[in-house]
């Protein structure tokens, strides 16, 4: 089939997958803080709050579209514009499977393998410091202004130690394609035990280092919690995005989400072996089955004990997809497909809840500590770090 | 299988178009689609309700400038580190010790800037030791960092 024909229908896949998942981390995100904190969540929309995604995205669209008179119209409209679209460029380096073959034709799970593919991910993500940035500056609003000036610091700041970080797996693997990383990392030590960046022998301890500093720069990256200095509501109302309304406040936080995703994905290549699954291949193929039959049977059984009348429908109809989904995991061509998406998936997304974890959890950290947290402690640990892998690979050249 | 550039890179590229497509049309969307209805409030800069006092474009932290300049510095080595890492493996200890002797040459650099105090955010700007005094604006209370 024409090469130009599978990349479309891979990119509309990719781009309807990838922007669900946006408009649904949102929701994952308020419903896991409302549990945290003993709340329910949302609730009203849908079953279980399931459709609150799409009316918060109609409500978006048809709120008043602020342009106060005191801005720099042209770079205030530019900078949400900016941020989106540098957020959802990442997507298409990141692979997702192995090579599959369907219906005859060979295609990588992945939009494009560049030989060049880590870099065009910090780049895209490297770009997004302009929309913040710009947003800031052209709100003519003094929250704004500070929020845009701590946002740009604390980004640039924590990405030396995050792109430090990077480069200390990237010894190991000497490739800068993701597939290429993935590969090097698909193969079980002693039988058992998988090649995972973190788990691989001998480099395992300062892998696993490299990885929680690369967690701590993605997080303050992403301006997360506990770095969201640049929006801290008590001190700036809302930081950069203060004077906007409507879809271009709603286009940060999709950056945000975008982001977020895109990280995560590149941790679960670099340290987590991508779709390499945790033990080898016939056992581990039966996880995701066993795990989607198992919620399949547990939210048919809640749907016939129904607590609220409508669980007694909606519950029974998503455990039947959910046994569904399970099984497909067992069909033929679909398992080569399926299963190391599964794996694939099953880190990013939790990797993804440990954002939402940790918003739960911890309060913001002070301005001067967050500076000297990153120059004065992930600098030196990441700089330290790399040479002691360096020097591994040269004198041993494992 | 992709083989020429072309190929490699058209998915990138029309990613990116369609990332800029869907930023501008959501954008613009709302523009379009939102209600409009303009008040003297509305168009003032948001300041928790008080009338806004000066403008926005007032002097800010040195410190802020002085962490761009640190980053370029710092960022060209860890982008000196990437070509470097692809590499490694066929070159060995002739690319560890080039490279540990470049690092320590940009480290030093780095221990002097924090000796200075540059990396030392609970004090202010405006008093470190040799630098000249300034007269305080207005609004220097509220744009300077404490």
């Amino acid at each position: 089939m024409n090469f130009y024909l599978v990349t479309m229908i891979k990119l509309g896949l990719v781009a309807f997958v990838f922007l669900t998942a946006l408009a649904y981390l949102q929701w994952i995100e308020r419903k896991v803080i409302a549990h945290v904190q003993l709340r329910v969540g949302p609730n009203r929309v849908g079953p279980h709050g399931l459709l609150q995604p799409l009316t918060d995205t109609i409500k978006l669209l048809t709120k008043e579209d602020l342009l106060p008179g005191h801005v720099n119209k042209f770079f205030y409209f530019i900078a949400p514009i900016l941020s989106v679209s540098c957020a959802l460029v990442g997507i298409s380096v990141i692979p997702f499977g192995p090579k599959i073959n369907v219906f005859g034709v060979e295609t990588y799970m992945q939009l494009t393998d560049l030989n060049i593919g880590v870099l065009v991910l910090l780049a895209a993500s490297g770009l997004g410091v302009y929309g913040v940035a710009l947003a800031g500056w052209a709100s003519n609003n003094k929250y704004s202004l500070l929020g845009g000036l701590r946002a740009s610091a604390q980004m640039i700041s924590y990405e030396l130690p995050l792109s430090l970080a990077i480069a200390i797996p990237l010894l190991v693997y000497n490739s800068l394609s993701m597939r290429e990383i993935v590969e090097a990392q698909n193969r079980f030590q002693f039988g058992f035990i998988p090649a995972w960046g973190i788990f691989q022998f001998p480099y395992a301890p300062f892998l696993f280092i490299a990885f929680i500093i690369f967690l701590i720069g993605a997080f303050a990256e992403t301006n997360r919690i506990p770095f969201d200095l640049p929006e801290a509501e008590n001190e700036l109302v809302a930081g950069f995005h203060t004077e906007y309304a409507s879809m271009k406040f709603a286009a940060f936080f999709m950056a945000e989400y975008a982001n977020m995703v895109n990280i995560c994905c590149l941790a679960t290549h670099l340290f987590l072996g991508g779709w390499v699954p945790l033990f080898p291949a016939p056992y581990s193929d039966f996880v995701p089955v066993a795990l989607f039959v198992a919620s399949g049977a547990m939210m048919i059984f809640h749907g016939l004990n129904p607590r609220i009348k409508m669980d007694g429908y909606t519950l029974p109809a998503f455990g039947v997809v959910f046994i569904g989904l399970g099984l497909a995991h067992m069909a033929p061509v679909l398992k080569d497909i399926l299963v190391p998406l599964f794996w694939f998936l099953a880190k990013a997304g939790f990797l993804l809840f440990l954002y939402i974890w940790v918003r739960a959890t911890l309060p913001r950290f002070r301005y001067d500590q967050l500076m000297d947290f990153a120059w004065i402690q992930m600098f030196p640990a990441s700089l330290a770090c790399l040479f002691a892998v360096g020097f591994i690979v040269a004198w041993w050249g494992l | 299988m992709p083989s020429s550039p072309l190929e490699l890179y058209f998915p990138l590229l029309v990613q990116a178009l369609l990332g800029i497509g869907l930023a501008i049309g959501l954008v613009g969307g709302s523009f379009l689609l939102g209600q409009k209805v303009r008040s003297k409030t509305k168009e003032s800069p948001y300041e928790c309700g008080m009338a806004p006092i000066g403008s926005a474009g007032e002097r800010f932290s040195v410190k802020f400038y002085l962490v761009a300049m640190l980053f370029i510095l710092f960022e060209i080595e860890a982008v000196f580190l990437f070509p470097w890492v692809v590499v490694f493996r066929e070159l060995k200890m002739v690319a560890f010790v080039e490279m540990f002797v470049f690092v320590i040459l940009i480290f030093t650099g780095f221990i002097y800037i924090w000796g200075k105090g540059v990396l030392d955010w609970s004090k202010s700007a405006l008093t470190q030791p040799g630098s000249a005094p300034v007269a305080p604006s207005p609004n220097a209370r509220v744009l300077s960092h404490h």
